[in-house]
């Protein structure tokens, strides 16, 4: 009888491409991981501005004449929004990975995310104190 | 059982996602500026410029392009997984080599200011 | 006492007569304050003796219950009938194979769990009349989360990597590693190393967290896998580039 109770296990077989599909915990993930194109695109844009600027002035104004387009603005508004849900994502997975034990408690996780903004604003307001 | 050599991937993926998080929506609104013909003063050429040819700005702008290429092409490697493409060797290849063209080039353009 | 009659469908999967797993679907006259698990054994006492299904403690003790309510990995004694709608779907565990009914073959899991080595390996072989392994409330209450696993399996069942790539370790064997890795009596990181910091180990987490968000006891195996990552990263990291920092 041993033999007869696991003869023949069923296995349900899962979907390889759409796992994720009508799962809204998996399409927040699915949504995160995204962010990465708009970020790889992204250096690569940088990395054209860095070469118009290696390129002399007359090189860099043509880069900035390509980007104030519509396209460009397309580009960067998109952007935008992937990195900022990346920035969202990413710290509040924080206290998860990097738990802080003051003596016997934990740090609340609230309290780490918390900080984390307070470095993303401080970092933001010198950039733009800086930059405009 | 052999000990992975991820690691070396996944700590810049985790060094690129930590600084991206802190510095690109900025870095972001800024080249938006710029595409609406309101260019901030650090996207004009002489802003840059002077802070390219500086060692210290040098270092800033390959630290932050270099993470940021690692962090998303490894990221890049998982989603493909995500989506089903099993082809892990010829992906991984494939955005690590985009991400060591992205570095060198950095490195190269850096220099050349 | 107010009454409420539920249609109960119920995955059934037969080994010896059936191809594939269907549905049937019992009404069952469920009380307020009964548990899905309290309608599966009405239906096993009153109107079907041939349904299969796991279960011991009725009190989220034991981890035998564990099976998918409407699509989402729970524990059968601790999903109230008060939360769910008229019609409850009960299924087996997402992810294993189905050995019959509601009951799902677990060996995967339970060699994986052997795999790590989960108890404890002391630094240092000490006599019996050496006295006790001492520890401090905060050395304690730094793994505490990670003693409350079950090993019910519902997080196995809510992982998608797991059920993409069956080789993984998954996510309560990673944390229970993890678990006796941060106890200050244990010396046996390095063993367990070997075998979590492989690619079927921890590098196959891409960090979903949906093994936190369904653990019925509260603990964050996510969480450990990112801590064994950092911790195997930085191992990594002094291994190739600092050889000569010895451990």
């Amino acid at each position: 009888m041993g033999e007869e109770m696991s003869s023949k296990p069923y296995i349900r077989e899962i979907s390889k491409t759409n796992w994720f599909y009508g799962q809204p915990r998996y399409m927040r993930y699915m949504a995160r991981e995204v962010t990465c194109i708009f970020i790889f695109a992204y250096t690569f844009l940088l990395i054209w501005a860095l070469r118009a600027l290696a390129n002399g002035p007359e090189a860099y104004q043509a880069f900035l004449a390509a980007l104030n387009s519509p396209l460009g603005i397309l580009f960067n508004l998109a952007v935008l929004v992937g990195v900022v849900y990346h920035s969202i994502s990413w710290f509040s997975l924080t206290p998860q990975a990097m738990p802080l034990q003051r003596g016997e408690e934990f740090v609340p996780g609230n309290l780490i995310i918390g900080a984390h903004y307070g470095g993303w604003a401080v970092v933001s307001l010198i950039v733009l104190f800086l930059g405009v | 059982m052999a000990k992975s050599n991820k690691p070396i991937v996944w700590g810049l993926f985790a060094a690129g996602g930590t600084i991206t998080a802190f510095l690109l929506p900025v870095v972001v609104l800024l080249t938006l500026f710029a595409a609406l013909g309101m260019t901030p003063d650090l996207f004009t050429y002489e802003y840059l410029h002077a802070f390219a040819a500086n060692w210290l700005g040098k270092l800033v702008i390959f630290g932050v392009i270099f993470l940021s290429l690692w962090h998303a092409a490894h990221r890049l490697r998982i989603t493909m997984h995500d989506f089903g493409l099993r082809q892990d060797l010829w992906i991984a290849t494939t955005v690590y080599v985009l991400a060591a063209l992205g570095t060198i080039m950095t490195f190269f353009y850096l220099l050349r200011i | 006492m107010s009454e409420r009659q539920i249609q109960l469908e119920v995955l059934r999967y037969n080994p010896e007569t059936d191809s594939e797993p269907r549905l049937q679907t019992y009404s069952v006259p469920c009380l307020n304050e009964w548990v899905v698990l309290d309608a599966l054994n009405y239906v096993k006492d009153n109107l079907d003796t041939t349904l299969s299904y796991r279960w011991s403690c009725h009190m989220a003790v034991c981890g035998s219950c564990g099976m998918m309510i409407n699509g989402e990995p729970k524990l059968a004694c601790k999903a109230f009938i008060r939360e769910y709608a008229d019609q409850i779907r009960v299924e087996p565990l997402a992810n294993f194979p189905i050995e019959r009914d509601l009951v799902t073959a677990v060996e995967d899991f339970i060699a994986k769990l052997a795999s790590v080595k989960p108890y404890l390996i002391p630094k240092e072989d000490k006599p019996i009349e050496a006295g006790e392994f001492k520890q401090t409330p905060t050395e304690l209450k730094k793994y505490k989360q990670y003693t409350l696993c079950i090993n019910c399996m519902l997080c196995y069942a809510a992982c998608p990597q797991y059920g993409l790539v069956p080789e993984f370790l998954g996510p309560a064997a990673i944390a229970l590693a993890h678990r006796y890795n941060q106890d200050s009596r244990d010396g046996g990181r390095d063993q367990r190393q070997e075998v979590i910091a492989s690619h079927e180990g921890v590098w196959e987490c891409s960090f979903v967290g949906a093994c936190s968000e369904v653990c019925p006891k509260h603990v964050d195996p996510a969480g450990a896998l990112q801590q064994v990552k950092i911790a195997s990263t930085i191992d990594w990291y002094k291994e190739h580039l600092m050889p000569w920092v010895k451990k």
